[in-house]
């Protein structure tokens, strides 16, 4: 998988697999401003996700933090290693990917790895 | 420390309890227990030296200064528990026939009085248990009213994201959808978002106000109407009522529904102590809906009354903490009208005159210098800068032998601190207070090590919290 990874504004990153499909997570800056995370809801397979829309939650030592959708489409399927370990986030938080959506129909404002540099960097 | 289990010997007990002296009822066997019951075998010096152990592990607002921002850890007066222990209060059965209790009974209806004049509210029920479980009861009370107005569409609860997380999860267990609203740059709820997310769905707006930033907002009565006039209630988190006790009323303001914590603004004991006590308080638009039984007179008699065909029903079993309601009213007695106001002043007061000393060293991103009852530090630079973080800081403040501020609330202040002195602390404790924030913060730029490494005199100084959320060992067998 080389494709590139694209970021919002509000720290997911989304990786389009195909025109239609594409896994989503959360940024590494996200992570590391979140802390240890020690729990992550995740919604079900079939689930619809719409852009803009919270489809997962993180909890940290900190906080619960609401994980919003890039896209809108159904979940194809979910990342069940982070249901039992939400550490994996916190070890790569590019790899760990939260669900991967199908049958995409829209997507937000994205932007590239660059652009979202110079976000987190202001 | 040993845990209480892990003390004593298997064959030592402690008959604590007196000969039955009514006759042994013998019950089905279904009922009865199969194992034998886990207690601690231990003798009465075992267990007195052990909690004398326990509470000297432990600090309150009575070992040391203790300004947890948003819980008003203000001191509780010891004429509280005094009255609180007298025999009429607390040898009585929930159970007991109403004609002797009515002077219990007329503490909650003192204590009704007195709440509803400093809310304006036209009623106020005493059962829910706390804070959160308070906010439930007044999410059920807007419920019922737009249910009865068969207004079945309003299933959205507004809530600024500033607020206490409690807020959108009350809202959420009430069964209702939250709308997360943005707060403007200064901390304030933002008017012009309000206008555009109300609409017909709109069931309610939570508050608290003074806000969670420590600020009063400034358009209340514009925001308040704004929810009205889409057809929803408002509804007042009373967290931050210190601030404004005998100056500024929840009623005034357009509020229909407060919650107030009566351990925090009341000093009734709080945290591990309690119980805690959340009434609500409506007004007469609602009063219907409130859980029952409810306190009425009859016949120059005071009764629980239990018919009402549009209440919510019961919150919690018998009518909430009844000793902690003892105790608030004896402070609002104590204090009186002008006390109670005196009270609010000060802890207005104290808090203004932190914020002053601590703020040409400290970032105090809202409120231009001033504050109500609280304010909120942002050590985030020194994170950047230094790395130590807003919980090195409140480590390092235990060494000092005064408890941490509130850390990482609310969430839109990054690495947070919000102090709340309350009224109860004098100038002399502040001033010594203030010498040791400004010390710990030019520690942070000479040795910001030893501020990782903190606290070091404390029995417990960084337990692993992460491994404690993940796998919580919650009981001993």
């Amino acid at each position: 998988m080389s494709k590139e990874f694209l970021f919002t504004k509000t720290h997911e990153w989304v990786q389009f697999l195909d025109d239609t499909t594409a896994r989503i997570g959360i940024s590494d800056y996200a992570q590391s401003e979140l802390g240890d995370l020690v729990f992550i809801n995740l919604p079900e397979e079939g689930d619809e996700v719409i852009v803009g829309e919270s489809f997962a939650d993180v909890e940290s030592v900190k906080a619960v933090s609401n994980v919003y959708s890039p896209v809108t489409g159904t979940v194809k399927s979910i990342n069940k290693n982070l249901l039992d370990q939400p550490e994996l986030v916190n070890m790569d938080a590019m790899d760990a990917w939260f669900v991967e959506v199908e049958g995409i129909s829209d997507k937000g404002d994205l932007l590239s790895e660059e652009e979202y540099k110079k976000l987190i960097a202001e | 420390m040993k845990l209480i289990f892990e003390k004593g010997n298997i064959n030592r007990r402690l008959d604590l309890m007196p000969e039955c002296d009514v006759p042994v009822v013998d019950v089905d066997e279904r009922y009865k227990r199969k194992k034998e019951i886990r207690l601690p075998n231990v003798s009465e010096t075992e267990i007195s030296r052990h909690y004398t152990k326990l509470s000297k592990r432990t600090f309150g607002v009575n070992n040391g200064f203790y300004p947890l921002g948003s819980c008003t850890m203000k001191y509780n007066p010891k004429i509280n528990d005094e009255i609180a222990k007298l025999p009429g209060f607390s040898d009585v059965h929930p159970l007991q026939p109403e004609h002797t209790v009515q002077g219990c009974l007329e503490v909650y209806k003192l204590a009704e009085e007195y709440l509803c004049e400093i809310t304006g509210m036209d009623a106020m029920d005493f059962q829910p248990a706390a804070g959160a479980h308070g906010e439930f009861t007044g999410l059920k009370l807007i419920r019922a009213y737009h249910r009865d107005r068969n207004d079945t569409k309003r299933d959205k609860i507004i809530v600024p994201d500033s607020a206490h997380g409690t807020n959108p999860a009350s809202a959420a267990m009430a069964g209702f959808t939250v709308i997360n609203l943005p707060s403007t740059e200064e901390g304030f709820v933002d008017v012009d978002a309000l206008r555009k997310v109300v609409g017909e769905d709109t069931a309610g707006f939570m508050l608290t106000n003074p806000n969670t930033i420590g600020l009063f907002e400034e358009h209340i009565l514009e925001i308040t109407s704004i929810i009205h006039e889409a057809g929803g209630l408002n509804y007042y988190d009373g967290a931050n009522l210190n601030a404004i006790m005998g100056i500024a009323r929840p009623g005034d303001m357009g509020f229909d529904v407060v919650h107030l914590n009566l351990h925090k603004t009341f000093s009734t004991p709080h945290g591990g102590g309690g119980p805690g006590s959340g009434p609500v308080g409506c007004k007469m638009h609602l009063t219907q809906y409130l859980p029952t039984p409810r306190i009425a007179e009859k016949d120059g008699m005071l009764t629980f009354e239990e018919k009402n065909g549009k209440s919510i029903g019961r919150v919690k079993d018998f009518y909430g903490n009844f000793l902690v309601v003892v105790r608030a009213l004896t402070y609002m007695m104590t204090l009186g009208s002008e006390g109670l106001k005196n009270a609010s002043e000060n802890a207005v007061l104290n808090a203004n005159y932190m914020l002053h000393m601590l703020k040409d060293t400290f970032d105090i991103p809202f409120g231009k210098g001033r504050c109500m009852h609280e304010f909120v530090i942002s050590l985030e630079k020194l994170k950047k800068e230094k790395s130590v973080s807003a919980l090195d800081f409140a480590k390092s403040l235990l060494d000092y032998e005064i408890h941490p501020p509130t850390m990482y609330f609310p969430l839109i202040v990054h690495e947070a601190l919000m102090v709340e002195p309350t009224e109860t602390e004098t100038k002399e404790t502040l001033d010594e207070v203030i010498a040791i924030y400004k010390e710990l913060y030019d520690k942070a730029y000479t040795d910001p090590d030893s501020m990782h490494n903190s606290p070091a005199t404390t029995p417990v100084g960084r337990p692993d919290e992460v491994a404690a959320a993940r796998n919580p060992i919650l009981r001993f067998f």
